[in-house]
């Protein structure tokens, strides 16, 4: 009998298990989402369609999801680590020859009931199965090179799939995500040190060769970098959506202008502000206190999900737990980086409160295996 | 697979050192975006409230309606009328070809209107309300209400625009509005931000365009929200302009009617000057032209029409228009040379119907002369060689002193487009602007009001006046601003020897009064109405000797253009005078045969308010007269009729 098998045996068992699932985790989620209701339902101009409505449901449906994911032991889900990156890369290759294109991008599949998005499922199954790989392989192979090098391969695959629809922004999280697991699992600093080093080398070598004999790209790739590091370079075209992003939410002052008075989303001038651009709407309406108030749920999340995490003494479970804070903790920040003018517009939603079916499926799913991880801890 | 519980220790405690390395790192990279959310929403919120602002907030401004202006009984001559507009929104309008289809066979509107209306459409955003037509009348404004539901997309829209009532009668005193234009705004220096809105009306010409600032009022603006593509959302709040002020002027518009009417046929001008206030009655110039032309932008032919007319319709000749004054300028030759003392009101000048000076001889309309002749008998007769005389003693520079105080020479400050100053010449002038001397020869031409002097209608008419009264009158166009009684142009004495004044007056009198007198053909015979006046006939061209030798060409055998300048002046009545006139009629011939009897004529009008009875003329002109006045009845209600089609 195994160490874990041995241990399990005291896990709850049956409907006995709801007692022990993380409920705070439950009612962070719960207060976000709802959050995120609230904005819908404004930039509707104050009606629960076409927005709202829809978006409740999937997070009803979500929810359920996530507690039948939550009953389900954890091992099962290790197990089930490779079938479900197998399904996912072979959805986004469906995707590749199937998909329907909509707004400029192949991402969609159409499942009759719902339409897919596969990268998103693809976001929880590489970290998914980044962990089951770790907590198959022994710890003293963790970081010779070819053992390091199979899973940057299982990275890089969907990766570059996803990158091919184009979606930068995806593709960046299925990166981070993956490597936070290589990360945690305790691959040698080296290797991140020289890919980090190798990395900044390459950009600074592009910047440096501009202007010279041997520039390295061509000079309207340039101007489109320039445009994405700042939009303010071309304020009427790629630039205005962010310039008005930025009025939106410094407009907001302390306390916001209140709830469905926030003149930039009602007016339109506010771009995709039911989607990745919703942050915005949030902190012109509630002002500073309401962003803040939302930061500090995603924070409390994070922290939860890390807390859960380091009390369990299943690498699997550890490491599937971490990974998925770490993709939730990217998801937000780099869409509040994105409409602050941080960083560049890469197209990522608000985790839980952006208006997306597939995204808010998959993340609830995820946090369904942090609950099943959690609960079926061993004790 | 097995693990031992030293690996789960190791792998536990790589894990959690990990976690917490990354965990730290997310906390920072969180404090990075709260303090940013700090300095966008706390430190910058002014900046970026008043950026959301100014995205949602557009000015829009109210054009105010323009003051009226009226004759001096209150009727309106410059008027404000509705103007009603169709107008179409593309996007409520569906088919919108369909919809234009439907709208042409109820109302008619000209096809280039329906392609401008759709080509504008076409590029403007589908919400803009774009004016298909404009000037719609009643009748069709019902219309398209009544078929509403078939017209979707389609409304009738009421605006204001200037209407003129009277016309051609009183274009060149009223003057005219049109949209300002790129040249208006380069050539005025007004920040004034209703000019930026285009096709605003202001006054171009006229007391229109004097009293622009008076008439035009001041914006008012409503602030509006709209939204990111400029649709407006509502408004946000309103503030009226203040309407342009109400103008009475001092015209009489019955007067000024019958004025135009009377000149009717000929090139001319007049102006009826009452010696109260100085207001200017009337100030007619024939031919005219219709200013509403040009408030709905006048077409190509005709404008071409009315600058190709040699009659010149567009110039004010009372006003604008200056020529040699001829005779009617004797009595300030006579005036200079009596207040100087260098003759006397009885002492005579031997006529003998030509007068030589240094060589050059100067003759007197009579080839047979007058004979001994003295001051009042020289007006009477318009004896040339009595003027030829006493100019030489009193000179030139006593005589120009003298016109100019009798308001030639200068220009007067009225609210119309350019206002002559005409010419009252001297030695220094002629050195200054022309680089020659004076010669005695210039004296004599001028003292029979040829030569270098020149003066419009407007001047001789003041020059009248001022006789008539011996005191400083000047010209009054406007009575009342937004009800506020203007300066009376009646100024102080001046200080002219009044025995001097009536000798002059008396032989004015006689000019139409005596059997002898140049005008005796139009005296006006109503006791009490009596008119004192002075005829001049100006040459536009030189008699040559070899001419005068053939017999010198009668006027009606040269052509128009050569013809001689008509010109009269008058006052009446004798005593206690109420109003002076003058007249011009271009290339009119003699005096006292063209412009003496419009003289009469008008005045007549203007002492009786009205017609004025037949027996106020001589028994024989009665006929003639009788009917002259029912043509001239017959053809005043034009302007009335003008009025109603407004």
């Amino acid at each position: 009998m195994s160490y874990l098998a041995h241990n399990t045996q005291h896990v709850p068992t049956g409907l006995r298990k709801i007692w022990y699932i993380n409920w705070p985790l439950v009612m962070l989620i719960s207060a976000v989402a709802s959050a995120g209701f609230l904005m819908l339902y404004s930039v509707a101009g104050g009606s629960t369609s076409p927005w709202m409505e829809p978006q409740v449901k999937r997070f009803g449906l979500g929810m359920v999801l996530m507690f039948i994911v939550a009953m389900v032991p954890i091992w099962f889900w290790r197990n089930m680590a490779f079938v479900a990156y197998a399904v996912s890369i072979i959805l986004l290759l469906g995707v590749e020859f199937f998909g329907e294109v909509r707004m400029g991008a192949q991402r969609w599949i159409d499942l009759k009931f719902m339409v897919l998005q596969p990268s998103e499922l693809t976001k929880i199954t590489v970290v998914m199965f980044i962990a089951a790989y770790y907590d198959w392989l022994p710890l003293e192979k963790t970081s010779r090179p070819l053992w390091v090098a199979l899973p940057v391969i299982f990275i890089l695959v969907p990766t570059m799939l996803v990158l091919k629809q184009p979606d930068l922004g995806t593709s960046l999280l299925l990166l981070f995500g993956g490597a936070t697991v290589m990360f945690l699992a305790g691959v040698h600093w080296a290797y991140f040190a020289t890919v980090v080093g190798a990395g900044v080398g390459a950009i600074v070598a592009v910047f440096e060769s501009r202007g010279t004999s041997w520039q390295l790209l061509k000079d309207y790739q340039y101007r489109r970098i320039d445009t994405f590091i700042d939009p303010s370079n071309d304020p009427l075209g790629a630039g205005y959506h962010i310039t008005q992003a930025k009025i939106a939410l410094g407009s907001g002052g302390w306390t916001g202008r209140g709830f469905m008075q926030g003149t930039q989303s009602r007016l339109n001038f506010l771009p995709e502000k039911h989607t990745d651009f919703i942050f915005t709407t949030l902190a012109e309406e509630f002002g500073f206190v309401g962003a803040s108030t939302l930061l500090l749920l995603y924070l409390l999340i994070v922290v939860f999900c890390i807390v859960s995490a380091l009390g369990n003494r299943d690498r699997f479970a550890a490491l599937l737990t971490l990974g998925i804070a770490m993709t939730f903790f990217l998801f937000f920040a780099v869409n509040m980086s994105m409409v602050m003018g941080l960083a560049p517009v890469v197209g990522v939603p608000l985790p839980l409160v952006s208006y997306g079916g597939s995204a808010m499926l998959v993340l609830l799913v995820a946090f369904g295996l942090v609950q099943s991880a959690h609960v079926h801890r061993p004790r | 697979m097995k693990r031992q519980p030293k690996d789960i220790i190791a792998s536990s405690r790589t894990i959690s050192r990990r976690a917490l390395v990354l965990g730290t790192s997310q906390i920072a990279l969180m404090a990075v975006l709260g303090w940013r959310m700090r300095s966008m929403q706390v430190e910058h919120a002014d900046e970026f409230r008043l950026l959301a602002e100014e995205n949602r907030i557009n000015i829009r401004l109210l054009p105010p309606a323009r003051g009226l202006v009226f004759d001096r009984n209150g009727i309106a001559i410059a008027d404000n009328e509705q103007n009603y507009r169709v107008v179409m929104v593309r996007e409520d309008a569906g088919d919108v070809g369909e919809v234009l289809a439907r709208l042409t066979e109820i109302v008619d509107i000209a096809p280039e209107d329906l392609s401008r209306a759709m080509e504008e459409m076409q590029r403007r955003s589908p919400f803009v309300p774009v004016t298909i037509a404009e000037r719609l009348t009643w009748e069709d404004v019902a219309k398209i209400n009544l078929n509403t539901p078939a017209l979707p997309g389609i409304s009738a829209e009421v605006g204001q625009s200037r209407v003129y009532p009277w016309g051609a009668d009183l274009a060149h005193v009223v003057g005219y509005v049109g949209p300002v234009s790129d040249y208006d705004l380069s050539r005025i220096d007004d920040q004034d931000p209703l000019l930026q809105i285009p096709k605003f009306q202001i006054g171009k010409t006229g007391a229109e365009n004097k009293l622009e600032h008076t008439l035009r009022g001041s914006a008012g603006h409503r602030r509006i929200e709209v939204n990111a593509v400029g649709r407006v959302m509502r408004e946000l709040d309103r503030q009226e302009g203040d309407a342009g002020k109400d103008v009475q002027l001092t015209i009489d518009n019955r007067l000024q009617t019958y004025a135009q009417a009377r000149l009717d046929g000929e090139s001319a001008g007049v102006v009826v000057i009452d010696l109260e206030h100085g207001d200017l009655r009337a100030i007619a110039s024939a031919p005219s032209f219709d200013p509403n032309l040009f408030v709905r932008g006048i077409s190509v032919a005709d404008w071409e029409g009315l600058n190709a007319d040699k009659y010149r319709p567009l110039a004010a000749k009372a006003v604008q228009g200056t020529y040699p004054p001829g005779s009617t300028f004797k009595m300030i030759t006579a005036l200079a040379a009596m207040e100087d003392g260098v003759v006397t009101a009885d002492e005579t000048v031997y006529c003998p119907g030509h007068t030589d000076v240094y060589g050059i001889r100067f003759h007197c309309w009579k080839r047979g002369g007058h004979g001994n002749i003295n001051l009042h008998d020289s007006l009477k007769q318009s004896c040339d060689c009595y003027y030829y005389e006493i100019s030489q003693r009193v000179g030139i520079d006593k005589m120009a002193a003298m016109a100019r105080k009798l308001g030639l020479g200068t220009k007067h400050d009225l609210p119309l487009s350019a206002v002559a100053s005409g010419l009252a010449p001297d030695k220094e002038w002629k050195s200054s602007v022309r680089g020659e001397d004076w010669r005695i020869g210039d004296t004599v031409n001028a003292s029979i009001g040829q030569g270098y002097v020149l003066a419009s209608p407007l001047q001789l008419a003041i020059m009248t006046a001022r006789i008539a009264t011996g005191h400083e009158i000047t010209p009054r166009l406007v009575r009342l601003i937004d009800g506020v009684e203007q300066p009376s142009g009646r100024g102080e004495s001046l200080g002219l020897n009044e025995n001097t004044l009536r000798r002059i007056r008396a032989a004015m009198t006689d000019v139409c009064n005596n059997r002898r007198g140049t005008a005796y053909g139009s005296r006006i015979l109503a006791e009490g109405y009596e008119m004192a006046g002075k005829s001049g006939t100006s040459q536009v061209r030189r008699i040559t000797p070899e001419e005068r030798a053939a017999g010198v060409t009668r006027n009606e055998d040269l052509p128009w253009e050569r013809r001689d300048h008509a010109l009269f002046v008058s006052y009446a009545p004798l005593d206690n005078p109420r109003y002076a006139v003058a007249v011009i009629v271009e290339h009119g011939g003699g005096g006292s045969s063209a412009a003496a009897p419009i003289a009469r004529d008008v005045i007549l009008q203007a002492l009786y308010g009205g017609a004025p009875p037949l027996d106020a003329y001589p028994a024989s002109q009665r006929d003639k007269i009788d009917q002259q006045q029912r043509r001239i009845e017959a053809r005043i209600p034009m302007g009335a009729k003008s009025q109603s089609r407004a």
